[in-house]
């Protein structure tokens, strides 16, 4: 036994010489000091790492069995889908994680958000975290083109036309990507390369950079509180703890009870009805057949109900990229010292769980048909979006009354204007209706800190709790 | 208030959904029923395959599926092929189908994916006299449909008596009066067109015979290895709190 152990020992120390392999199991595992107050919400950035291997993998034996080519594609996924053994298994896999990986990282947003952990010292953290969220939308939506059903074939013709949108250049700037004047066999070869190749690439890459900014900086906490600040006479943060083995045990938990999640919905409703797998998508791609109704899969619609809220389709595209850019913005615009939620005020929490149910709502008007009502609180919700923003720059400090009816009176003008503009003969209930909806809200969030203590903040504590 | 805001808030998209829906009837299908699915691969091939393909479906996978020896599918549900390996193909070309029928006819083999049961069962059941179409015959599930009554031998023929109020409320169930008998009686081709059905739910998806059952297996081991990892973080993290 003493021998083996070492033996092994004169290995490590012959890779050591020669590649930093026990550093970097140091510096990134075992004497990585996590805050020991880690609660739910930090199960989801392993999960969201976990989801990644899941879809390299499974996405590495797809492409053994499926074929880029417009004649081939529908049949090939069939083909996966019945002659290759387990071929089923491995398709549901990655269509499931594909759906998973947005809850996931959703999740995982929202917890950035929550706790704050977007600001100083870990901007560059949240920065890298939006660049694989978009890395992931167009990794999403390339790899949708590939089963070639009419909803591949048509959300791609509907998002690759935006671009059209551009001034000047974007009729060339569509073509260019597509290849083709329509979607087509060229369109289908390059999202293939891009969609196996080159995204996940980029997505792996940003991964290391999230990971290593975050292992520089250390992690935050729900809490809030700086963990090295409070260090103890060897150095190691007195509420910090081995990431492993205490977190790499516990995110084992979170792991399997993912994979329960995963598995029920991957073995017995792998359509989610519908939502997952959209059913107008088992008829194979027909350039010359629209469909009725073309609904983007789930976790774009927010963003789509954005894009139609818009008349003008630059406009609205510029709408549509902008509900995700903005996100980036977050570091500067949030600027309240305190990190957690748990010691903001209770207007801040009210906004941010108004942010939520106004990001389902969007969503869920994503995939539905357009009515004028539903074009209405598309576009209502797109603005309390949009504002919510401001709101939160705006409850970085205190504010005094002239400023906070300036901010209401100003918002509210703008919409006001908007409203104007768009008024036709018999749109003026709905639209009154409507305008109720950014000002109740920004009533409430400007002006209750003038007439309440809802705006009151609590004392963040010097030491983790819990 | 919060409730009733948040109430008009859920109806109204719902109400703008449920506005365009056709009825529907509801297919109570049995994927273990090994005969169901039989009967209904019988009524597939004799009545669907002459025009209709199934280009992702083997013969000899549906044999194992059904519960049936490749030598029963060879002499008697194998028309339009030479080996029990080949798939569901028609000889029937796709410029011949546009001349008989106005539209190329549509591979059967993923469409209970993409209609759902309740669609094909309903649409299977709702065949009627029509006089203005080129086949004499219309369907209320899919209107102006370039496919004839194939199944009026079994099912006979009906008229529609209520296209008024469909035409005014969209959600009505049609209504049918019966013209000529067929060789089934009305509860006999209802229980043949769920055979039927059943017949293309499996065929959209041969998997969705096994995935339950495995799937049940996967969640064991899962809580097995719940019942290990659990304790296991307790163990460890003793020490921290």
């Amino acid at each position: 036994m003493e021998m083996i152990m070492n033996l092994l020992k004169a290995f490590m120390g012959w890779i050591d010489a020669r590649f930093p392999a026990t550093k970097m199991w140091e510096e990134h595992l075992s004497k990585y000091y996590a805050p020991k107050n880690f609660n739910f919400w930090y199960f989801f950035g392993s999960l969201a790492l976990l989801v990644l291997v899941i879809q390299v993998v499974t996405g590495i034996f797809l492409t053994m069995h499926y074929k880029p080519d417009a004649t081939l594609a529908f049949a090939s996924v069939e083909y996966i889908m019945r002659d290759v053994n387990w071929g089923w298994l491995i398709r549901y896999m990655h269509s499931t994680g594909a759906s998973a990986f947005f809850i996931v990282v959703y999740l995982h947003m929202f917890r950035g958000l929550m706790y704050g952990s977007f600001k100083k010292p870990r901007e560059l953290i949240w920065l890298f975290g939006m660049f694989i969220f978009l890395a992931l939308m167009a990794e999403a939506f390339m790899g949708y083109l590939l089963p070639w059903g009419q909803m591949s074939y048509w959300g791609a013709q509907v998002i690759v036309n935006l671009f059209g949108a551009v001034p000047f250049i974007g009729e060339e700037l569509s073509i260019w990507i597509r290849g083709d004047y329509v979607i087509s066999d060229a369109t289908l070869n390059r999202f293939f390369a891009f969609h196996v190749a080159a995204v996940p690439m980029v997505i792996i890459c940003l991964v290391v950079a999230h990971i290593i900014a975050l292992h520089e900086v250390g992690s935050n906490n729900p809490d809030g509180i700086e963990i090295k600040k409070n260090k103890g006479a060897d150095g190691i943060p007195l509420d910090g703890i081995p990431f492993h083995p205490y977190y790499s045990v516990k995110d084992i938990v979170g792991v399997v009870v993912f994979m329960m999640f995963f598995a029920a919905i991957m073995f017995f409703g792998p359509e989610m009805g519908g939502y997952f797998l959209e059913h107008a998508n088992f008829v194979p791609a027909d350039p010359l057949k629209t469909p009725e109704h073309i609904a983007p899969v789930w976790y774009f619609t927010p963003f789509y109900t954005m894009l139609r809220a818009v008349p003008d389709p630059f406009l609205g595209v510029v709408a549509m990229g902008g509900g995700v850019v903005i996100l980036m913005f977050l570091p500067w615009l949030d600027t309240n010292p305190i990190k957690s939620i748990r010691y903001r005020s209770m207007l801040h929490k009210i906004n941010l769980m108004f942010f939520v149910a106004v990001f389902f709502y969007l969503g869920y008007l994503g995939v539905l048909s357009v009515t004028s009502v539903l074009s209405e609180l598309g576009l209502r919700f797109s603005e309390v979006y949009f504002v919510f923003f401001y709101v939160l720059w705006f409850h970085s400090k205190t504010r005094d009354a002239k400023f906070s009816y300036m901010s209401f009176i100003g918002w509210m003008a703008l919409f006001s204007l908007n409203d104007f503009a768009r008024y036709v003969e018999g749109s003026g209930e709905l639209i009154l209706y409507g305008w109720f909806i950014p000002a109740v809200y920004l009533a409430v969030m400007f002006l209750a800190p003038l007439y309440s203590n809802l705006n009151a903040e609590k004392t963040v504590p010097e030491r983790v709790t819990g | 208030m919060k409730k009733t805001i948040l109430a008009i808030l859920m109806v109204l998209p719902t109400l703008a959904m449920a506005s365009g829906g056709k009825h529907l009837d509801e297919v109570d299908y049995d994927l273990h029923n090994k005969e169901s699915l039989q009967s209904g691969a019988r009524l597939f091939v004799n009545y669907c395959l002459s025009c209709h393909s199934a280009a992702y479906q083997r013969y000899n996978r549906m044999a194992e599926d059904i519960g049936l020896t490749n030598a029963q599918v060879t002499s008697n549900l194998m028309f339009a092929a030479e080996k029990v390996g080949e798939t569901m193909t028609v000889a029937m070309q796709p410029e011949d189908a546009k001349l008989y029928f106005g539209n190329p006819v549509p591979d059967l083999s993923v469409i209970a994916r993409a209609r759902g049961a309740d669609w094909l069962y309903t649409y299977l059941r709702t065949f009627h006299t029509d006089e203005s179409r080129p086949y004499g015959v219309n369907n209320t599930t899919f209107k102006d449909v370039g496919m004839p009554h194939v199944l009026w031998e079994l099912e006979g023929m009906k008229k529609l008596v209520n296209a008024d109020e469909m035409q005014k409320h969209p959600g009505t169930a049609p209504k049918f009066e019966v013209i000529s008998e067929g060789q089934m009686s009305a509860a006999e081709y209802d229980n043949a067109m769920r055979d039927l059905t059943a017949f293309m739910v499996y065929m959209g998806e041969p998997a969705k015979l096994v995935r339950y059952e495995l799937g049940v297996y996967v969640l064991l081991f899962l809580v097995l290895l719940f019942l290990v990892a659990y304790p296991m973080k307790k163990e460890f993290w003793k020490d921290i709190h």
